[in-house]
């Protein structure tokens, strides 16, 4: 028999704020374990969480950007559990009522075949402490508790069961990814754990109408692994269908190391969360205007700048796909076609030389040592015909080093291009009478020497006659 | 709607509380006359009335994202029955 894989992602965003969702405590990563709590955070007794303003207008751009309604009045809810990573007993989250709904992201199946996936929902919630295990210098072999992630800001996104593939929930998952750094709410570190995904796999047999049970895999932190999981436990549900057995609703965790999954026992005991609404959290109302206010204050996304940088700057579908990789990168690419610099050639030398050389330094668009007015600047000289193509990356190597303009790069190297037909006639004339032997053998047919002679001239000159203006006048004088 | 000892075993269960056989009893009865209590309100038409999660009729209560200084380490860690360095230690937990 044939199987049809069915997938749903509950991916959890944590936000780029300051501050914790209910609390002031920072939510910087890395610091000393618990020394950033508060009686909110840690579940005192008496201590009443207040809403993070930042967060609800990240949770609306979020919805915004993937097509979902915003509910007008929204509740925070209790989900009831014990773990010892959760101070209070209950995560505060949002159960009935979630601040977006029924939304839906586009993909790309296969690089062509456009394919919807529906989000169910968006909500706001706040993360657990962490437990380490094994590296404590204290009494026993008992597992630690660090609550500075405690009451950090989530963002919960559930979508439909409408991915078919692992390859389609990938291409759904970067989508996803790339929106969210895009706006600027979350980092998208996936190995810090800012970005990550539970995974719900079942099988059906193809053609049929009933969906199959689900194991909802968790702990699946790269896309690689995402790939990896669901194709590892879509190969387990139809092999343990076909020797006669039954998949068995339950949650599953992926081992990196071996790429298998395996039923995490603990948890495998009904839930019962017993949410009701938070009393000490009132409700949230969110008024038309204020929705109007961030779809107005909304960045443009990857794919419509994509499609302007094609019709506007004529660039190329590849050339734009690679630019708007990063907002960062298209700004860049962007302010430097503001400052005056050729579209194709700001994109060329964006793609090329520039990030050529953040590659090798190590250091991000966004420290480019080259501004892009610099780098419109330096295109102007070539443009101008003050500096050659070949000069140009030579100052821009100086640029780079120094941080100088390149226009007193060029002035203090003596770079200027000699396009003087006087002075680079001078020099071709010593050449092509120091070298008769290859000029014979030009004037006799062979004219693959004649790119010898252009390399002796621009030797001579140290790069800096004019291509044009040495190929024309070499020309003449071989055929003269 | 009738309360047994099994329903208080299984909300007893949730909460990790371990009653007597006499408080299973006796909490069933309870907790029968509460619910029957409440059943009342199933007589009233609520028909397009928004439920009441709240008793004080307030919305949007926000704060800035803002940092404020966090109580400190010791502070936070000072009721802990155990400690392990900066940690809270706690029965090892395995996934």
């Amino acid at each position: 028999m044939k199987y049809q894989p069915v997938i749903g992602l509950e991916v959890h965003v944590q936000l780029l704020t300051d501050t914790k969702i209910f609390c002031g405590c920072s939510t910087k990563f890395g610091a000393e374990p618990n020394s950033q709590t508060c009686p909110v955070c840690l579940g005192l007794p008496g201590a009443l969480p207040v809403l993070n303003k930042k967060v609800v207008e990240f949770a609306i751009k979020a919805g915004l950007s993937t097509n979902c309604s915003i509910t007008p009045r929204s509740l925070f809810a209790r989900k009831n559990y014990f773990y010892p990573d959760l101070p209070k007993g209950y995560q505060i989250s949002q159960f009935e009522d979630p601040i977006c709904q029924w939304g839906w992201l586009d993909i790309l199946v296969e690089g062509q075949e456009t394919k919807r996936i529906r989000i169910t929902r968006i909500h706001m919630e706040e993360d657990a402490g962490k437990l380490v295990h094994g590296e404590l210098s204290g009494p026993g072999d008992g597992s630690g508790v660090d609550l500075n992630r405690a009451c950090t800001p989530l963002l919960e996104v559930v979508s439909e069961p409408d991915l078919r593939s692992s390859d389609e929930a990938v291409v759904y998952l970067k989508q996803l990814h790339e929106i969210v750094t895009w706006l600027g709410i979350c980092d998208g570190n996936m190995e810090e754990g800012s970005f990550r995904c539970d995974a719900n796999v079942s099988v059906m047999p193809i053609g049929s109408a009933t969906l199959g049970t689900r194991a909802e895999i968790k702990n699946v932190n790269s896309f690689k692994f995402v790939k990896q999981a669901i194709e590892y436990e879509i190969r387990r549900q139809i092999d343990l269908i076909e020797d006669g057995g039954a998949v068995v609703q339950e949650t599953r965790l992926f081992d990196p190391d071996s790429g298998t999954t395996r039923s995490m026992r603990s948890k495998e005991e009904a839930h019962d969360y017993r949410y009701f609404p938070d009393p000490d959290l009132v409700p949230l109302v969110i008024s038309d205007d204020w929705i109007e206010r961030s779809r107005r204050e909304l960045p443009e996304l990857p794919e419509q700048r994509q499609r302007r940088f094609i019709a506007d700057l004529g660039l190329t579908l590849y050339d734009a796909e690679v630019l708007t990789s990063s907002r960062a990168l298209a700004d860049y690419f962007e302010a430097g076609v503001a400052a005056g610099g050729n579209a194709k050639a700001v994109s060329n030398w964006t793609m090329g030389e520039i990030t050529r050389a953040l590659n090798d330094s190590g250091v991000s668009i966004e420290a480019c040592p080259v501004a892009p007015g610099q780098l419109a600047e330096l295109l102007k000289l070539i443009d101008i015909g003050t500096i050659s193509g070949k000069i140009a990356k030579t100052v821009f190597e100086e640029m780079w080093k120094s941080g100088k303009t390149p226009q007193s790069i060029v002035e203090e190297q003596g770079l200027v291009q000699v396009s003087d037909s006087g002075a680079i006639e001078s020099i071709i004339d010593e050449i092509l009478a120091a070298n008769a032997g290859q000029v014979a053998e030009y004037r006799g047919g062979k004219e693959k020497v004649f790119g010898f002679f252009v390399g002796l001239v621009m030797k001579a000159s140290r790069g800096k006659a004019n291509p044009s203006v040495v190929n024309e006048l070499l020309l003449s004088k071989l055929k003269g | 709607m009738k309360m047994t000892t099994a329903d208080v075993e299984y909300v007893a269960r949730l909460a990790r509380l371990e009653l007597t056989p006499g408080e299973k009893e006796l909490f069933a009865g309870q907790m029968d006359a509460i619910l029957g209590y409440v059943e009342k309100l199933k007589g009233v038409d609520t028909e397009g009335i928004i439920p009441t999660s709240h008793a004080v009729p307030m919305e949007n209560s926000f704060r800035e994202d803002v940092v404020r200084p966090s109580i400190g380490l010791e502070k936070a860690l000072a009721n802990a029955p155990e400690r392990a360095g900066s940690f809270f230690a706690v029965p090892k937990v395995i996934e």
